[in-house]
């Protein structure tokens, strides 16, 4: 059944592929949240199997909730996410708008400054990031985190909502200006809702990053009471002997709150506000 | 009280130079339109007015106080856009009442005049909708709305027309002609389309590359272009230019409109064979090339019948002929 516009073989392939690669992607995921349901044996012997009668075990989940105080690494993980989310946003979005908005001298060459992160990996400024914690006591707070993270999203966020922003009916914002209303209003009443399917997007690059991360956790915040569930999974992974129960029960808790958070963004993702503003 | 002027306002960004030097007096109660090809910098004049654009220098004066330092808000003006510019997350009635309340006006004096508004334009029905609800002509119904509950003392459209399909174009061209006539507000309305130019305007400004080439009334234009752009860019379709030397005259260019020219298929001052015919019905559009002249536009009234291929003789009316030096300008 072949049309115009669609060919059976083409669109069995198209499938194929998609298929394949889904299961790529997902299979480590899958693995991980299978094993995590069984017992310690049976993670070794039978490791790409389902978890039956006899070998589903919750040892990892009691271990766990019991040992080390995983709450609390989780609250960390979700302050720090959230707070530099928060952060990134808000300023990266006022830089942009900042950026495609006005005309100033060295606009361009600010917006490639701005961008520079991006080509920059930040770590490798940890020795200077470091020195500067120490310096202001921000080692093993929390906020340490936080300045990290959102200097680390902040590249990003400018780079892409700036060409987003440019893409906002300057009407629209005229408009504004004509009825008198404040440029903090046109930024936040106007022109925000309508790149708010953007700003999801840079939601979704950055967090994913900031929760994963062990890289900066270790170094600046390495406290019993500032760990982030990353650092904290890494307690049950010792030099001689590792609590594989344990180790994947705390890394399929961690999933979850990054899928709520990439849901509710998601949602963003499809919602278009646009339509009616302007043509 | 809605008068302007302007006093050699210039503007360049970079070092395009956009606007270069214009000089412009609007009475209170005219109905002006700024009229140029895409380019001509008339947009930005209007945004200069508005104050949405600083001008490089110069100043712009309404009711003879110098605004060049005053915000778009505090200037009494209000602006129609192209986009309609309708706020999104806002019902018609909020939109045309948000201007009134940021400047502290009483809640019932804004119902007051939102009433005014939506009666005269029969908004009506839609105050409590969404923009995403309506369509594009009441869409920009509204945004004249938002712009008449202002009560400015100018109005400044910025080619509202041009979003809208033909049949509510026109209607809408209506709208704003009696619009103007009910509330004797000096308006002042950029456009690309001769058309409304001609049929809205008390006077046009013909702008071209950043300068005014000429200001008049409509027939003034039409019938006293001051030079071959003004001649050319006013009326439809586009006047004939013929070089002055290929019909032994002594002015570089002579102009001709297409409704000024006749055909007979037997006798007349240029022989030509015709190109291609357009039948409009009221009108017939022939295009001719001419030994004489090279290829000419000739308008008739009414239907005629002419094949490609056939030999005819147009003669132009020599009382409506036009004559242009090598400056371009014309000669009287």
């Amino acid at each position: 059944m072949s049309r115009a516009t669609s060919s059976l073989p083409r669109s069995v392939a198209a499938h194929a592929i998609l298929i394949v690669y889904t299961i790529i992607a997902l299979f480590p995921v899958v693995l991980i949240i299978v094993n995590s349901f069984k017992s310690r044996a049976a993670i070794f012997r039978t490791p790409l199997m389902p978890p039956t009668g006899t070998t589903f075990d919750l040892v990892g989940y009691a271990t766990v909730v019991n040992q080390g105080d995983f709450l609390l690494y989780f609250q960390n993980s979700i302050v720090v996410t959230v707070a530099s989310l928060f952060f990134v946003l808000l300023f990266g979005a006022m830089a942009a708008f900042a950026l495609s908005e006005y005309r100033f001298r060295g606009n361009t060459l600010m917006g490639l400054y701005l961008a520079l992160g991006i080509m920059i990996p930040i770590r490798l400024g940890t020795v200077a990031i470091l020195q500067m914690m120490v310096a202001g006591g921000l080692v093993n707070t929390l906020t340490a985190l936080i300045l990290v993270y959102t200097a680390q999203g902040l590249p990003l966020a400018v780079f892409i909502l700036s060409e987003f922003m440019r893409g906002v009916s300057d009407d629209l914002k005229n408009a504004g200006r004509i009825d008198g209303l404040s440029e903090y209003t046109i930024f936040f009443r106007l022109v925000l809702p309508l790149v708010r399917p953007s700003m999801a997007t840079v939601a979704v690059f950055t967090m994913i990053p900031i929760w994963n991360d062990l890289w900066f956790p270790l170094i600046l915040a390495p406290s019993e009471s500032t760990k982030t569930v990353t650092l904290g999974a890494q307690l049950f992974l010792g030099q001689f002997v590792t609590n594989w129960n344990a180790v994947l029960a705390a890394l399929s808790l961690a999933i979850l709150p990054v899928l709520v958070l990439y849901v509710i963004f998601s949602r963003q993702l499809i919602r278009g506000i646009t339509s009616g503003a302007v043509k | 009280m809605g008068s302007l002027t302007i006093e050699n306002v210039q503007k360049s960004f970079g070092k395009v130079d956009v606007l270069k030097g214009i000089d412009l007096t609007v009475e209170d109660g005219e109905f002006v339109v700024f009229v140029g090809p895409s380019g001509c910098g008339k947009s930005t004049l209007l945004r200069v007015i508005a104050g949405l654009e600083d001008s490089s220098s110069g100043r712009v004066l309404i009711d003879g106080g110098d605004v060049s330092a005053t915000p778009p808000a505090k200037r009494g003006i209000a602006m129609v856009f192209q986009t309609y510019a309708l706020y999104p997350h806002l019902t018609v009635r909020d939109n045309m009442g948000l201007g009134l309340k940021q400047a502290g006006e009483a809640a019932s004096e804004i119902d007051r005049r939102i009433g005014i508004a939506s009666s005269m334009l029969s908004l009506e029905p839609y105050l409590k909708r969404r923009p995403a609800e309506l369509s594009g002509g009441q869409r920009q119904r509204v945004a004249i709305g938002r712009a008449v509950v202002r009560e400015p003392k100018l109005f400044l459209f910025d080619e509202p027309l041009s979003n809208l399909d033909a049949a509510l174009r026109v209607n809408t061209r209506l709208e704003i002609a009696q619009l103007h006539r009910r509330l004797k507000a000096t308006m002042i309305y950029v456009t690309h389309d001769q058309v409304e130019a001609m049929t809205l305007a008390d006077k046009i400004v013909v702008l071209n590359a950043g300068r005014i080439e000429q200001v008049g009334k409509p027939m003034e234009l039409y019938n006293a272009p001051a030079n071959e752009f003004v001649a050319g860019f006013i009326g439809s379709p586009k006047m004939n230019f013929i070089d002055g030397g290929r019909l032994g005259e002594t002015a570089k260019t002579i102009g001709v409109r297409p409704e000024h020219i006749t055909v007979d298929p037997k006798k007349g001052s240029w022989k030509g064979t015709v190109v291609h015919a357009e039948h409009l019905g009221a009108d017939t559009n022939l295009y001719l090339d001419c030994e004489k002249t090279g290829l000419i536009t000739v308008r008739i009234f009414g239907v005629y019948d002419a094949e490609p291929g056939a030999t005819l003789y147009a003669t132009p009316d020599p009382t409506k002929t036009y004559r242009f030096d090598a400056d371009r300008k014309a000669i009287k």
